[in-house]
């Protein structure tokens, strides 16, 4: 396991906090796709469409002599490494800091000829966590934090999300497969950053609860800012694209 | 880390949690306990007085998402008052004001909730 010094500000410092920003920027993010993020505001649980969920995902790194500060300075600075297989993170250049923007591109499903290409704003960073926020047109309005801290004498990583599907069609695709697939997802990246540190057969465990079943209709506008319809768009027209040159 | 304290108090149709110390996803249990207990006697607004606050992490910012769902489900308005120009940037970054109202004071809270 490679042992870094955090290199972050104190627990408690104001900087942990990323500075206000109308317009996410991702110039800086080279591999991926930026307009699906560039000049976008980040949107929050409150901004979404869906019904609201809290998922709790927690493994005890059983058996290794580690600490929160060391665990999460790892997770900090291998996290695309942790990602389940065939989804693309690509971290800002200056790493996980509180404003930096990273570019995904996610597999809607394993195989599928459509890349959904969005990001995430890292909205806080300390030494024992940090927290995504998502842009409008992510397919979840949400936050999910990754932390790491004692329980029991033994350093436990969690990953929580508080999230809404953006839009109706992503609700749609939450009930029918995509809330099972984003669950899977989120135990496998903590099992992958348990091995690495050196747990042999990591557990994972879950807690997922509807904080509020209710849907947001006055947010069905979302739709205009579907990063699911335009990575859906951007795919089919690219022959098109290509036979005019202007792919 | 300092430890987090409430105190619940009315004033008219409001309850106020006067909030001191830190809030983080710890602090659950002691926040919901204290909207329960503002809640109790049939407040209409809930008013968050931080002018105590030491520091919130994500943590706590998530806390005050699943307490405005609790608060807009039992039709009550949610404020925020004493907040640091910090905080009341991070509320508006996260866009949290778009559905906490902020005010500069209880005074000002109040005024709005009998206004």
């Amino acid at each position: 396991m490679t042992n870094l010094a955090p290199t972050d500000p104190g627990p408690r410092s104001d900087a942990n906090w990323a500075k206000p920003v109308d317009r996410l920027s991702a110039s800086g993010v080279a591999g991926a796709r930026d307009d699906a993020v560039s000049g976008r505001r980040v949107s929050g649980p409150l901004q979404g469409f869906g019904q609201l969920w809290q998922k709790t995902f927690k493994a005890p790194l059983t058996g290794v002599d580690t600490t929160p500060e060391a665990v999460i300075a790892v997770w900090k600075d291998a996290f695309p490494t942790f990602w389940p297989k065939g989804q693309r993170f690509y971290a800002p250049l200056s790493g996980i800091k509180p404003g930096e923007v990273a570019l995904l591109e996610l597999s809607p499903v394993p195989g599928a000829p459509v890349k959904l290409s969005t990001g995430v704003m890292v909205l806080y960073a300390d030494d024992e966590s940090f927290t995504f926020m998502t842009p409008e047109g992510h397919t979840l309005s949400a936050w999910i934090t990754f932390s790491a801290y004692r329980e029991g004498g033994v350093t436990t990583v969690q990953a929580q999300a508080l999230e809404r599907p953006s839009d109706p069609f992503d609700e749609l695709a939450y009930l029918l497969g995509g809330n099972r697939m984003n669950n899977t997802f989120w135990r496998q990246t903590l099992e992958n950053l348990a091995r690495h540190v050196g747990v042999i057969e990591p557990v994972v465990e879950t807690q997922i609860v509807c904080i509020d079943k209710h849907r947001q209709w006055r947010h069905v506008g979302n739709l205009r800012n579907s990063a699911t319809v335009r990575s859906a768009r951007r795919t089919m027209t690219a022959p098109l694209r290509w036979i005019t040159g202007k792919g | 880390m300092t430890a987090m304290t409430i105190l619940v108090t009315r004033d008219g149709d409001a309850g106020v949690l006067h909030i001191a110390g830190d809030i983080t996803s710890g602090s659950e249990p002691d926040l919901m306990k204290a909207y329960s207990q503002a809640s109790d006697s049939g407040a209409t607004a809930i008013i968050l007085d931080f002018s105590a606050l030491d520091y919130m992490n994500s943590g706590g910012i998530g806390l005050l998402v699943t307490l405005l769902v609790r608060a807009q489900r039992a039709g009550q308005r949610l404020m925020a008052v004493g907040l640091s120009d910090h905080y009341r940037q991070i509320l508006s970054l996260t866009r949290l004001d778009e559905a906490i109202e902020i005010h500069d004071d209880e005074a000002a809270a109040l005024a709005a909730v009998t206004a």
